[in-house]
């Protein structure tokens, strides 16, 4: 079930393109501003490299929860899901997973080609991908919560920020943290660690929590 | 609850419901006891509750006061258990536009647990006259087209309830008398058809209750 699920998102991912290719350049281009603007300056470019790639991963990611649930919630195919003869918490789960592929993966394999605009040596390069890769599933899931929630209100875009933003800085902190860590030339490992900690955590719950909250949303 | 006589079990039971929408009471002390082979009419004014009725007897929506049982059991407690008797068939068609028909079908049964192949899908959309665009997306199909994506699923799945709610609109003559030898063979087999609709529907067969909805 799960299986079809995923399939089905990224099928329907496939065929409306522009939006995920919308959600890549954004972060390149957010990204890509910074050098641009500060110039060739590779001692402050190194400094922020780490808050100004994660809080565009942020950002590039919140561009894309809205569409999470709002699609098939306007075309009534969500109520569909709801009916189907298989825990909600599965459903929720395969649409997350599906949304981290299409929307998170693309930043992750990315974000090590941006990161060289700012001097990042090859090692913190790898930390940048693995901070990411670890953190990236946090904001999906946390984010489907504040997606749920926010489901068929009008404003809803801003709304989802200020929810789930928020929400968001632990992950922020040790992710962008780790690769810190790294440029500093100490151990990325307590931070990593601590993010995978978090993911697990937000694995756990936020999959119910999406699922009571769409249950509320729908009624 | 078994009743002698000509009068079969009823499995689908609606005690002293009440739905309450914003400040507004549209229905209270609803009863129904459905048996199986029962086709039910919802109908009434717009903003009566039929809607909200269906999605109360889905499971969708909490009801304010009074509950629904499926075989003796509370359908809030049944909760997925339900899902594989039920068929909801809302007024949003459920069909994803950027999908083709034949895509549309197979996947919402396999979320279900039914799967179609792709030989049996093309014949269930052959039967809803849509021989020859089950490969086109469908939002390149017309409304009442996109309608009829929806109502394949009828015919696939193996469900003993059906909740349908104003399936009929934008619907041509000939796929309204689709739908009604559609309810016509599910009755017969035993099913119950729970319809809200403002056009009237005249099965030939079956038994026909009507619940009247006012404002």
């Amino acid at each position: 079930m799960l299986r079809w699920i995923v399939w089905r998102d990224l099928m329907l991912a496939w065929r409306r393109r522009a939006d995920m290719l919308s959600t890549v350049f954004f972060f390149v281009i957010v990204v890509s501003l910074f050098p641009l603007g500060i110039g060739p300056e590779m001692q402050l470019l190194r400094t922020i490299a780490p808050g100004v790639v994660w809080v565009a991963a942020l950002l590039a990611s919140m561009l894309s929860l809205g569409r999470l649930f709002a699609n098939d919630y306007h075309d009534g195919t969500l109520e569909q899901l709801l009916l189907t003869p298989q825990p909600l918490v599965l459903v929720v789960l395969g649409k997350t997973l599906a949304h981290w592929i299409i929307a998170e993966v693309p930043l992750v394999l990315i974000a090590p080609l941006v990161g060289v605009q700012f001097d990042l040596s090859r090692e913190t390069l790898w930390i940048l991908f693995a901070s990411l890769l670890l953190g990236t599933p946090i904001l999906s899931l946390i984010g489907s919560v504040g997606a749920a929630l926010t489901l068929g209100l009008r404003g809803g875009g801003v709304l989802i920020s200020i929810l789930v933003l928020p929400l968001y800085i632990p992950a922020l902190i040790f992710g962008a943290g780790a690769v810190e860590a790294s440029i500093m030339g100490a151990s990325a490992a307590a931070h990593l660690y601590l993010l995978g900690a978090f993911a697990i955590v937000a694995l756990l719950f936020s999959p119910w929590a999406t699922a009571a909250a769409l249950r509320i949303s729908l009624e | 609850m078994l009743q002698s006589g000509r009068r079969t079990t009823s499995i689908l039971e609606v005690s002293k419901l009440g739905c309450v929408r914003g400040d507004r009471r549209l229905f209270s002390g609803l009863d129904l006891s459905v048996s199986p082979g029962t086709f039910v009419q919802v109908t009434g004014p717009n903003g009566s509750g039929k809607t909200s009725l269906l999605r109360i007897l889905c499971g969708l929506l909490a009801p304010a006061e009074g509950q629904v049982t499926w075989n003796g059991a509370n359908i809030r407690s049944l909760a997925e258990e339900y899902y594989t008797s039920v068929t909801y068939l809302g007024h949003r068609h459920g069909v994803k536009d950027e999908l083709s028909a034949i895509e549309n079908l197979r996947i919402s049964n396999a979320l279900n647990g039914v799967a179609v192949s792709k030989k049996r899908a093309h014949e269930v959309l052959g039967q809803m006259g849509l021989a020859g665009r089950e490969s086109l997306p469908a939002r390149l199909l017309s409304e009442g087209q996109r309608r009829r994506v929806g109502l394949a699923r009828l015919l696939v799945c193996n469900t003993k309830l059906w909740l349908l709610d104003e399936v009929l609109t934008s619907l041509d003559k000939g796929a309204v008398a689709l739908v009604r030898s559609l309810i016509e063979n599910h009755l017969a087999g035993g099913g119950i058809a729970i319809v809200a609709t403002h056009q009237e529907l005249e099965l030939a067969a079956g038994r026909t209750k009507r619940l009247e909805l006012t404002t």
